[in-house]
């Protein structure tokens, strides 16, 4: 049995829980992620060379963040390679609203800023989004590409947001463990990464619940074929600056709680050069997959870590990691779900009833061209469509 | 390989160069008079050297850790650093056979983000006893809390912000002048020496050019005619060098690093600009006169450390490590490692104990006097200024 | 903390008139070596339209290569050479050569075994770009651990000269080979796409390749030269950009150029050999022009917003043509 067959089984099995059957089975997931930090394995451990729970907590952030980019990519097929811009909007807001450094003068809590920072995100999403997203394809990719290079350079040289300088003592959220010990600390982090699994479970749900609406079907079908969609009476326009402003929303949330972590934000790391590691998260675990993206996530952030021992040569390996991944994965690690419509489990249910023998979700390898970001026929053309990747 | 010129790293070695160092401050004072001791000063004899007396003891898996990049952003500034320490540990475990010092390298890769989680890990490293580091003013603010709640000595090599001293932090200590000291003294030679009324003041846009061209351009004041930017990485200087032909000025003050330094100041000459051109330490590295190839001659550069032209051993053996010359900070880092060194072979077995040895440390380094204030500073900072002739940085005078 | 006393932006339109022709044949020189990297992406793109991230790092190969034929020729980092001129030009040519072989072989040696495996498994178009990606990273990374962090020693063979003047602006030796050379390369490209038999066989692949292997097409043979062409073209434009920035041999130097010499290629029409020359030479005369307004620090915003606004009103582009049809 190949290892496609065992993954579409095991998709199989797991398409035919009820709701209730599938959280039954995930929370023991959730709990052991949150014990995670605590046991700290061996030969899984990034320590001593880096904080194994700050590994983790940056996994998590970074997790956060794919969710958010895989609305845009991979649930409305638009290629983003600017999303840095909304993390650090979102970083930015949180230091302006509580740093003694701004200008703003004011010292709100990070839990009153959170929804602002959020807010102020979702508002420059649409920004954003209403004059670029007429265009189609790289063109979209290379506009946002510049547009968080823009957002990184502002920061850079507009003197209230204080450049390289930055800002510091950053408002955290306020609670303490029963000694009185702060639980949201810059260097003990298993506060901070326990919020970060929380707000990611939160958001899944919410993710799952908007996929399952009426606005998540019209990305699909902006994804699938935006022409079609546009003719069969989808507002793909509209749809398409909801996917930004959400995917948006989510990108400030996690630079909020990025913000929080260090205590500390300058114009360091937005660069194009993150923007592009967040793209390979989604793409790696599988764009269009949530459960994927977190996957990804969590590789893309804990591979260079684990090798910080050896930091000669941790990007090397980070680089060789990507090229064999997707040799071997081109569909990324877990592929796209095709079934995210509505009523999907009953249909697939009444199709295909409990055998678990063939695949419906899109991981077989008469269908794999399935996983396919912007078509759905297989062909020979290198996958390289000519029609670009938000078409 | 190391000739163990320091006899005794003792009180009265120590009191002696405290006095002649203070004549010789004396001498230079605020007063630029043009006076005698303008020159090179030979090496400091009685500079303490890593290997100290050859009889440290401290118990075995001490260690101390270099925090700062290695191959993350700006990574040459980093090796630079991190060789030196490497070079002062290894100098020092040969020397000391019952001391046997384990160096921990931690890449925080330059940014704030990524340093917590290394700095985090040296942290909760028991046997760590202090730190080299942290080259960079934004990494240390953010990590500079918690390193201060652990009681962990950290000297920087290179991070020259003064805002980082106003922490409150108790365990921050700057192994060099900070832009405050190097700033206005700066602009004194440039007013008074080169007698420039019209200066040109270009910076990059690292904390540390942004810092220091604000207090050379305070000290200053109206003579500061022209201001240009440059960014990082940047390699073609056509516009700055536009802006600089309009303003015509009589001196040009660069606040960066040597990487960018090099071609503006070629293309600088190219385009048949012959104005003076002034740098600071950033810049004062021999990669600059050569990246520059001929067109550094007369370049003038300033540095709160003193002349390296009597440090030949400390050149030879790192040329001979890590087969380059060492560069920027190399010597402050070399430094630094020497006074963690010292306070673990002089028994000092804990955090507190270096930190309190830190703190009450005096005694003559390759680059300078460490003495240092409550707040962390140094309390002498000599600035020389140097100038490059031929290929060679050789000394002009102390400023 | 004291307020700094500069403004954040400055807006000097003197300055942009005073400067308006210097900027301009400095922008133009420069421009073109975007255009020749530009070149590569646009190719590329056209064939299998893939944004092939990693071209930067066959474009730092490339310097590379050319500075290490210097090095092998006996030249001395830091040194003024003192030969006569012919010698110059012949060792430059040298280096060239060498410099295009470097960078073409690492071109068609980062086809076969990054993208072909991928082509054959039929990868989705992100693969490739995560792919190219992962690529990048391992180039820089190889570079970096092979010649370390720092920049090379400067070599510089030939320093600038000015020869003549346009309008008080001096124009150098430099500037002017470079200008030329850069043109006659593109023109060998675009004729070449537009007039040669392999060519016909690019512009099919990049119209239809379906239809273009039935007719005959051997399509994995038209990606390798396109690859080829592409990467030679990135050699010339490391020799050029040596020439002009001698400190410019360093493992990450490659990154920011590629980026600009991508939004080159995009703002002419992406696809589109002309449109590559064209944005590159807009961008870089764009870019001296807006730091002469706004000040240096704000040099790369005015690329990427003139990106953003030439966009919004030709949604494809200058020339916004693509490759297949961009006819002779």
């Amino acid at each position: 049995m190949t290892m496609r067959e065992r993954m579409a089984q095991v998709s199989t099995f797991w398409n035919a829980r009820s709701r209730f059957q599938q959280w039954g089975l995930l929370i023991p997931v959730v709990v052991f992620l949150l014990w995670l930090p605590v046991l700290n394995p061996p030969i899984i451990t990034t320590e001593p060379a880096t904080d194994f729970p700050i590994a983790l907590f940056n996994a998590a952030v970074l997790a956060l963040i794919a969710i958010g980019l895989n609305v845009v990519i991979g649930q409305a097929g638009l290629l983003d390679l600017g999303y840095v811009g909304f993390f650090a909007i979102g970083a930015y807001t949180t230091a302006l609203l509580s740093s003694p450094d701004s200008l703003l003068g004011v010292r709100y809590p990070w839990l009153v800023i959170v929804p602002i920072a959020m807010l102020v995100t979702m508002i420059s999403g649409v920004i954003l989004g209403t004059p670029t997203l007429r265009l189609r394809g790289d063109y979209l990719a290379i506009v946002t590409l510049g547009f968080g290079e823009i957002v990184r350079l502002l920061a850079d040289n507009i003197d209230p947001l204080r450049g390289n300088r930055g800002f510091q003592n950053i408002a955290r959220p306020e609670a303490s463990y029963p000694d009185g010990s702060p639980v949201f600390t810059q260097t003990d982090v298993l506060g901070f990464y326990w919020l970060a699994v929380c707000l990611i479970v939160i958001v899944l749900m919410l993710m799952g619940n908007l996929e399952r609406s009426r606005v998540g079907r019209a990305w699909i079908a902006v994804r699938e074929d935006e022409d079609a969609a546009e003719l069969t009476g989808v507002p793909t326009y509209r749809f398409k600056i909801w996917a930004f402003a959400i995917g948006a929303a989510v990108g400030g949330l996690s630079g909020s709680l990025f913000a929080a972590q260090v205590g500390y934000v300058n114009n360091q790391r937005f660069d194009v050069a993150t923007s592009i590691l967040y793209l390979a998260a989604v793409v790696l675990g599988g764009a269009g997959n949530k459960v994927g993206v977190i996957v990804g996530a969590f590789l893309v952030s804990y591979i260079p870590d684990r090798f910080q021992f050896e930091p000669q040569y941790r990007f090397l390996v980070f680089g060789v990691a990507l090229m064999v991944l997707m040799a071997f994965r081109p569909q990324g690690l877990l592929g796209m779900r095709q079934h995210l419509l509505a009523y999907g489990r009953e249909a697939y249910q009444k199709l295909f009833g409990v055998r678990t023998g063939v695949a419906p979700s899109g991981m077989t390898p008469s269908t794999r061209a399935e996983g396919d970001l912007p078509e759905t026929t297989p062909d020979d053309h290198a996958g390289t469509s000519p029609r670009g990747g938000g078409e | 390989m190391i000739r163990r010129r320091l006899a005794a790293a003792g009180a009265l070695v120590a009191a002696v160069a405290l006095v002649l160092s203070g004549c010789a401050n004396q001498g230079g004072g605020q007063q630029q008079g043009g006076g005698p001791q303008a020159g090179a000063p030979s090496q400091p004899t009685d500079a303490v050297l890593p290997a100290g007396d050859g009889q440290g003891r401290c118990a075995p898996g001490t260690s101390i850790a270099y925090t700062g990049t290695i191959a993350g952003q700006n990574a040459a500034l980093g090796i630079a650093i991190v060789n030196a320490v490497q070079l002062a540990v290894d100098q020092h475990n040969a020397a000391n056979p019952n001391c046997q010092v384990t160096l921990v390298r931690a890449d925080t890769g330059g940014t704030p983000d990524t340093a917590v989680g290394p700095v985090t890990a040296v942290i909760n490293n028991p046997q760590v006893l202090g730190i080299v580091g942290l080259p960079f003013s934004g990494e240390s603010r953010a990590v500079g809390p918690a390193l201060n709640a652990a009681g962990l000595v950290n000297i920087t090599p290179s991070a020259t912000n003064p805002a980082l001293s106003t922490n409150g932090w108790t365990n921050f200590f700057r192994g060099l002048g900070n832009d405050a000291v190097q700033g206005p003294a700066i602009a004194r030679y440039i007013q008074q020496r080169l007698n420039a009324q019209n200066v040109c003041v270009i910076k990059d846009d690292s904390d540390y050019g942004i810092g220091l061209a604000q207090q050379v351009t305070q000290a200053l004041g109206p003579a500061a005619t022209c201001q240009a930017d440059v960014r990082t990485n940047q390699r073609e200087f056509s516009a700055v060098i536009g802006q600089v032909q309009q303003a015509n000025p009589q001196a040009i003050f660069y606040s960066g690093y040597y990487q960018e330094a090099s071609p503006l100041v070629q293309q600088l000459r190219d385009a048949g600009v012959q104005t003076p051109f002034i740098g600071p330490d950033g810049v004062k590295d021999e990669q600059f006169v050569v990246n520059a190839a001929g067109a550094a001659d007369g370049a003038l550069l300033s540095c709160p450390c003193v002349p390296q032209e009597g440090f030949t051993d400390f050149t030879n053996a790192y040329r001979q490590a890590f087969g380059v010359p060492p560069q920027t900070y190399s010597a402050e880092g070399y430094d630094a490692t020497t006074i963690l060194l010292q306070g673990i072979d002089r028994g000092a077995a804990d955090r507190a104990a270096l930190l309190n040895f830190v703190r009450s440390y005096n005694g003559q380094g390759l680059t300078k006097r460490f003495q240092w204030s409550p707040t962390g500073e140094l309390t002498q900072t000599p600035v020389y200024m140097y100038r490059v002739q031929g290929n060679q940085i050789v000394t002009d005078s102390q400023i | 903390m004291a307020a700094s006393t500069e403004p954040w932006i400055n807006f000097d339109v003197g300055l942009l008139i005073d400067r308006f022709w210097a900027n301009t044949v400095n922008g133009l020189a420069y421009g073109s070596i975007y255009a020749l990297v530009a070149l590569g992406y646009t190719l590329v793109y056209g064939v299998l339209q893939l944004i092939n991230f990693a071209h930067s790092e066959i474009f730092i190969l490339g310097v590379f290569g050319v500075y290490l034929t210097f090095l092998a020729l006996g030249f001395e980092p830091g040194a003024i050479p003192d030969l006569p001129l012919g010698f110059i030009i012949v060792d430059l040519v040298l280096a060239g050569l060498v410099g295009m072989a470097v960078s073409g072989f690492a071109a068609v040696l980062l086809e076969r075994t990054a993208y072909r495996p991928l082509r054959r498994r039929n990868a989705p178009r992100l693969a490739f770009l995560i792919t190219a990606i992962g690529a990048s990273f391992v180039l820089q990374q190889v570079i970096r651990i092979w010649r370390g962090s720092n920049p090379e020693g400067t070599i510089r063979l030939l320093p600038p000269s000015p020869v003549f003047t346009i309008f008080g602006a001096p124009v150098t030796n430099l500037q002017i080979i470079i200008f030329l050379a850069s043109l006659a390369m593109f023109f060998v490209a675009d004729t070449f796409v537009n007039r040669s038999r392999l060519g016909r066989g690019i512009r099919a692949v990049a119209q239809d390749p379906n239809t273009a292997t039935l007719m005959g097409v051997n399509r994995e043979r038209v990606i390798t030269i396109t690859f080829l062409v592409g990467g030679v073209l990135a050699g010339v434009a490391g020799l050029f950009y040596l020439m002009t920035i001698p400190q410019g041999a360093v493992y990450n130097g490659g990154f920011l150029l590629g980026i600009k010499a991508f939004t080159a290629a995009v703002l002419g029409g992406i696809g589109n050999l002309r449109g590559a020359l064209l944005g590159g030479l807009i961008l870089g005369v764009a870019e001296n022009y807006g730091q002469s307004l706004f000040g240096g620090d704000w040099r790369d915003i005015v690329a990427f917003v003139l990106l953003v606004v030439v966009l919004m009103f030709r949604p494809t582009g200058i020339l916004g043509e693509s490759l297949a049809r961009s006819r002779a």
